[in-house]
């Protein structure tokens, strides 16, 4: 994976592209053996959950990166994949649980995620830049308030728990290091995809739509579905990241689609960086570790605010999040191999 | 007086034509007796039947428009500030809370509720002033970088004022010439022996309605009469323009953005008032003023209101209605809007 979308992101010279992928490579083999050295802790509570943070935020920096569209709703996109798993899969609560298999339920519950995804896209691509927030940050905190008032498909504030993550091949794939491993296979295909999608002619063309979108229309391009195809790929990636969400969980309930969550997906992407897909992982990893242990630096509340201030500080500093801020203290390595946008 | 509006009328009159106007206006005219009736009339029994009682409709239409009147505080801020300076304030709803808390102290403290009301609204201002002068100002001209500078804020706001305040529910004291009930003329029911019996409905509530409407008006004319108006709606239309007619921009930025934050403040007291204040009221309201304002159209006065009024009757109603589907009404509001008119009610294209 990481050989081939590289030569592609790679401008000529092979030298580069050698080098970056040896940088890949490297990164591959520490993840591929980080099950080794970590305990069972940091393998599902930081290493799992990160990818799967990370695979959210990597839809949203696709979104934004290469669509110009910002949006606050990628935690509403994977609810959705989450509750279809919970509803139409196995669970503990007693209402609805249908009993399908996990084949089955898994590619149902992407497929919803995309289509809700792209009538999200379609509600909100009249608009853009700023307006794209304001309606997704309404549409996520609305489904929020509907998950949790209603009973019958929701079942509301509760939610359903005893979500069990499937088991073959004689494996159970919640254990930690399976689980690990499923994520990072996932988390790598989402990776791989965005970064080949976004040298495909769709990709160029969603990227030049960002840039000059009158100029696009002018040209004989369709926006409208350049951008709706975007939001659809962004939510099956998102899909994909609910429902190993409610595997990891065990369980869904309105508060982990709430506004807050929202807001998170969009501080991992900011923080980790909105040009290049590995932003997000990054991103991702860093929030984590922070909400985990910083309870143990500044006390069992306030790490909120030290969450928020680590934000602004970036926003302030480094509009391009931690990757700019890497990129501007190495200004050897040129901007063009890794960015994207002009 | 003879608009040009007005004269096309005339002339359609005089070809024997119905405009679009007319159309508008019999179809306004004959909801608003629809309304009237439903409201003031005698409900037939299967009326009763099919709309729960009369008593549950009417009380649901005015528990709409009070809190239509809040949204319509908490989004006229919202709207101005978006129009003038194009920043979405995702902490507007933070503001509404700290209002409320700064509102409860003073009342709490001081004993005067009214002092309550004017502190949430002053110290908001200020507050309103300090983030424009600190924050806003040194990312100007770029939009999307000050709309992630508020999400920041609205994290560490909502995580101090929990701090702060903790996670209790805070019951403002309501003077005594405020609470009460009073008897509006709406006949509710006729018992058997014949007399009526009359709709009561909480004094305050009224009130609440009745500040809004005015604030609603005052903010009218200070857009469409006095100077300072006169260069907000200039700046709505075109910043530099205004600017470069020499008129300082940041000041008229701080003006804007201390009325809004104060107007946040302010309906935070009143709002708390009515209902509690806790935490996640903000997040309740940020949303509130997302939809009346997506709904009504960005930077318009009016289209807050007409916002505001739909949402806050959207919300009440279907609360009666179909408890559980209430917000699926306001999101179709919003849906439908953006299909048809992306800008918003009162919106300008582009």
């Amino acid at each position: 994976m990481t050989d081939r979308s590289l030569d592609i992101s790679g401008k000529g010279a092979p030298n580069w592209a050698e080098r970056i992928g040896i940088g890949h490579l490297l990164l591959v083999a520490g993840l591929v053996l980080y099950p080794l050295g970590a305990s069972d802790f940091f393998l599902t509570q930081i290493g799992a959950y990160s990818l799967i943070y990370g695979m959210l935020a990597l839809s949203l920096m696709m979104l934004a990166g290469y669509g110009g569209m910002i949006s606050l709703a990628q935690i509403t996109i994977a609810g959705i994949a989450a509750y279809t798993v919970a509803i139409f899969g196995e669970n503990n609560t007693g209402v609805l649980g249908f009993g399908w298999p996990w084949w089955l339920t898994v590619p149902v519950a992407v497929f919803f995620s995309a289509i809700v995804s792209s009538l999200i896209g379609w509600i909100s691509v009249r608009t853009s830049g700023i307006y794209t927030i304001m309606i997704t940050l309404a549409i996520a905190t609305a489904t929020f308030y509907f998950a949790q008032q209603n009973y019958s498909i929701f079942n509301g504030h509760s939610g359903f728990s005893g979500i069990r993550a499937p088991e073959f091949w004689g494996v159970y794939w919640r254990d930690p290091v399976p689980f690990y491993y499923l994520c990072l296979g996932v988390a790598a295909i989402a990776y791989g995809a965005v970064l080949y999608g976004r040298n495909s002619t769709f990709g160029l063309t969603l990227q030049a739509t960002r840039d000059n979108q009158r100029r696009m229309r002018a040209i004989g391009y369709d926006v409208v579905a350049h951008k709706i195809f975007a939001w659809f790929l962004a939510g099956m990636i998102a899909g994909f990241a609910g429902v190993l969400l409610v595997w990891f969980n065990g369980r869904i309930s309105p508060g982990t689609i709430g506004v807050s969550s929202a807001i998170n997906v969009l501080i991992i992407a900011v923080i980790g960086g909105l040009r290049h897909p590995i932003g997000p992982f990054v991103g991702s990893v860093i929030v984590i570790l922070m909400q985990t242990f910083a309870i143990d630096l500044v006390g069992a509340q306030r790490f909120n605010t030290l969450i928020g201030l680590v934000f602004l500080l970036i926003v302030f500093v480094s509009p391009d999040g931690l990757l700019g801020l890497w990129r501007r203290l190495t200004p050897r390595m040129s901007q063009e191999s890794l960015r994207s946008g002009p | 007086m003879s608009t040009p509006v007005q004269q096309a009328g005339t002339d359609d009159l005089a070809a024997g034509r119905v405009s679009a106007r007319q159309v508008w206006i019999v179809a306004a005219v004959l909801l608003g007796a629809l309304l009237a009736w439903l409201i003031f009339g005698i409900w037939p029994a299967w009326l009763n039947a099919v709309l729960i009682s009369k008593k549950a409709f009417v009380s649901a239409v005015l528990n709409g428009l009070t809190l239509a009147g809040l949204y319509f505080l908490v989004a006229s801020g919202f709207t101005l500030v978006f129009g003038l300076m194009r920043n979405v304030n995702l902490a507007h709803g933070s503001l509404y809370l700290l209002g409320a808390y700064v509102g409860y102290e003073i009342a709490e403290r001081t004993g005067y509720w009214l002092l309550g009301v004017a502190g949430g609204f002053l110290v908001l201002a200020v507050v309103g002033i300090l983030l424009q002068i600190f924050v806003f100002r040194r990312l100007e001209g770029d939009d999307l970088r000050q709309t992630l500078v508020t999400i920041g804020i609205s994290i560490v706001a909502a995580d101090l004022m929990q701090a702060a305040w903790g996670g209790t529910t805070y019951q403002f004291l309501l003077p005594e010439w405020l609470s009460g009930a009073m008897k509006l003329p709406i006949i509710t029911a006729i018992k058997s022996n014949g007399t009526s019996v009359f709709l009561s409905y909480p004094l305050y509530r009224m009130l609440v309605l009745v500040a809004a409407i005015v604030i609603g008006v005052l903010l009218w004319l200070m857009l469409n009469r006095t100077r300072v108006g006169m260069m907000i709606r200039a700046g709505v239309d075109d910043r530099a323009m205004l600017s470069a007619s020499g008129v300082n921009v940041h000041v008229v930025f701080a003006i804007v953005f201390a009325l809004g934050a104060g107007l946040a403040g302010f309906a935070g007291v009143v709002g708390g008032s009515v209902l509690s204040v806790a935490p996640g009221e903000d997040v309740r309201y940020l949303l509130a003023s997302l939809v009346v304002v997506i709904v009504g159209g960005m930077g318009s006065i009016t289209g807050a209101a007409i916002g505001a009024l739909l949402i806050g009757l959207a919300e009440q109603v279907g609360l009666v209605y179909f408890p559980t589907y209430g917000v699926v009404l306001t999101f179709v509001i919003m849906v439908v809007t953006l299909a048809i008119r992306p800008q918003g009610i009162m919106g300008r294209a582009g």
